[in-house]
């Protein structure tokens, strides 16, 4: 299946489902870091414009550790995420799913001169379109992986309804689908809603709205309502 | 069981475990109750692949999965001692990983010091040839920087401020073209010898120029002591560079992204011990390369002890402990 969930099993014998994250909001996180950076550097340099050289000499110095490592110390200290990463909902973690460490981060932040080549992260993004877990250059090398840090809504109620059992059996499958439509039908519009259940007309024999409610009954009797 | 009776009889404990979550990843967590992190992280994952064999509703599982994603973070989370570690690293650690490369640091050190000394010949004998690497402004900058009596003059000017805004500008530049020359060796290590060759023939130029017009004995002094770690940080930063292409190029018998892993964990090593050195360079060269004070002579004699000492450093220290097993994190 072309999708962007990676399975990864932990010593615990269960699959935990990363999501990883494309160029494109990749991108959208850098940004943000960009904007953020030049403010901090414009924001200390008019700071350190006061105090004459010495202000000079400490402002070069920040301004290495900012270039270098402004990356490396979110990543470290921060969850695995710059203020970039952190808007876009993203996070850094090693291959095998654990918080990313120092040398890691430190390896992946320091192959960004690589990725940027030969300009504007050309090599990197080439990197990224060429495997099937979007790693740039740094995170082939680290060992790294970007992923969605894991949603913190809270489960969506299906409607409630009186439960029905249904007139087939159905395969696992079949529920997981059932169980998913209704969970999602507050975020379809009425139409997608009709359009999807209409898919069932051959079984049901009625269309639209019954449809709807055939459903959502028997997702009301497959979660165990009384 | 049913999904709902199965989301009502254990709701309250995964509410527990997220709030436990919460406060163990805020920065700064005072929860010192862990005792029991363990087994409720496992009953997680055991709720989860119950919940996944069951085939339960997605959100149901994605919650599942979110939550025991996160204490998985938490308990595979990797804390080390980091000043022990960066102690232990300076005192055994970067010895032992020099010693371990120094075919790859030879190999290194020719592509940066052949060039410098054929070069530096060649412009010694033929002084023309300078121009053909430099700019004519570029030429004028350096002779005057080495001209004796500029320098006098400089030195007068020159205030312990300068000094420091000179410590800021050496490390910003110099350690930042140490980085450069390490990530470019992933492009199958043609980079970093790109940067090792173009430093080698600059550093030739420079000298050979300068010898040529009698100014060495300023030039050399200014180099001699901190050139014996920022040349040598050059090369160490070169060889770790050209490891990680050639894991590329020769990954035996691992596959090329697991020989490119274990290349990049181990020549990053080399890097902190570049940092290092870099940063060692920068104060001597801001502080003691540039004084005025001190005279040629001392500066020759300290000079040739910091090479010893490098030398002595790599080939002596960190001989008696084990290979540091615990690598710097």
């Amino acid at each position: 299946m072309l999708d962007t969930y990676q399975t990864l099993e932990t010593p615990e014998s269960i699959d935990l489902e990363l999501h990883l994250a494309g160029p494109v909001v990749r991108m959208l996180a850098f940004g943000i870091d960009v904007g953020i950076r030049a403010g901090i550097q414009i924001l200390v340099a008019m700071v350190l414009s006061i105090f004459g050289q010495v202000g000079t000499a400490i402002m070069l110095i920040f301004a290495f550790t900012i270039e270098w490592f402004y990356p490396v110390l979110f990543e470290v200290f921060y969850q695995g995420s710059t203020p970039g990463k952190k808007s876009m909902g993203l996070t850094v973690i090693h291959d095998d799913g654990t918080p990313i460490g120092w040398s890691s981060s430190i390896i992946r932040n320091l192959l960004r001169f690589v990725d940027f080549l030969p300009f504007g992260y050309i090599f990197g993004l080439i990197a990224m379109c060429s495997n099937d877990h979007f790693k740039r250059l740094g995170d082939f090398t680290a060992g790294t992986l970007v992923v969605y840090t894991a949603p913190k809504q809270a489960i969506a109620p299906i409607p409630e309804d009186t439960p029905m059992p249904p007139p087939i059996a159905l395969t696992s499958n079949d529920q997981r689908a059932i169980l998913g439509y209704a969970e999602r039908i507050h975020d379809l519009s009425p139409e997608r809603q009709q359009e999807l259940a209409n898919h069932l007309s051959f079984i049901t024999q009625a269309k639209d709205r019954d449809n709807i409610i055939w459903i959502v009954r028997i997702a009301n009797w497959l979660r165990g309502s009384k | 069981m049913k999904q709902q009776q199965f989301e009502a009889k254990y709701r309250d404990e995964w509410q527990l475990f997220e709030e436990q979550l919460e406060r163990l990843e805020s920065a700064n967590s005072t929860d010192t109750n862990l005792s029991n992190f363990a087994s409720h992280y496992r009953k997680i994952c055991y709720y989860l692949a119950l919940a996944q064999e069951r085939r339960y509703s997605p959100h149901l599982i994605d919650k599942l999965n979110g939550i025991a994603l996160r204490g998985h973070q938490q308990l595979y989370q990797h804390k080390s001692n980091i000043i022990y570690n960066i102690i232990a690293f300076i005192v055994s650690g970067f010895p032992q990983h020099v010693r371990k490369h120094a075919k790859l640091i030879g190999l290194a050190s020719a592509l940066f010091y052949g060039p410098a000394i054929i070069f530096g010949l060649l412009v010694y004998f033929s002084p023309s040839l300078m121009f053909s690497f430099q700019s004519p402004d570029q030429v004028a900058d350096l002779v005057s920087m080495y001209n004796p009596e500029n320098n006098a003059e400089a030195a007068q000017s020159r205030d312990s401020e300068e000094d420091l805004v000179m410590f800021g500008f050496y490390i910003r530049n110099n350690i930042g073209i140490g980085f450069q020359t390490f990530a470019s060796g992933i492009l199958f290590g043609l980079g970093s010898m790109f940067f090792l060759i173009f430093n080698g023939l600059a550093l030739g130029a420079a000298s050979g120029f300068l010898s040529s017009l009698d100014y060495d004995i300023p030039f050399y002094s200014f180099v001699i002591t901190h050139g014996a770690f920022e040349l040598t940080a050059i090369t160490i930063a070169g060889a770790a560079g050209i490891k990680l292409g050639f894991s590329l190029l020769n990954p035996g018998l691992l596959s090329r992204k697991q020989a490119l892993i274990i290349a990049g964990r181990e020549s990053i090593q080399l890097v902190y011990g570049v940092m290092f050195f870099l940063l060692i360079a920068a104060f001597i060269e801001a502080f003691w390369s540039s004084s005025s004070i001190l005279t040629p002579t001392v500066k020759f004699s300290v000079g040739s002890i910091m090479w010893v000492g490098v030398f002595s450093y790599f080939y002596w220290c960190g001989r008696s402990s084990k290979p540091s097993q615990e690598e710097l994190q």
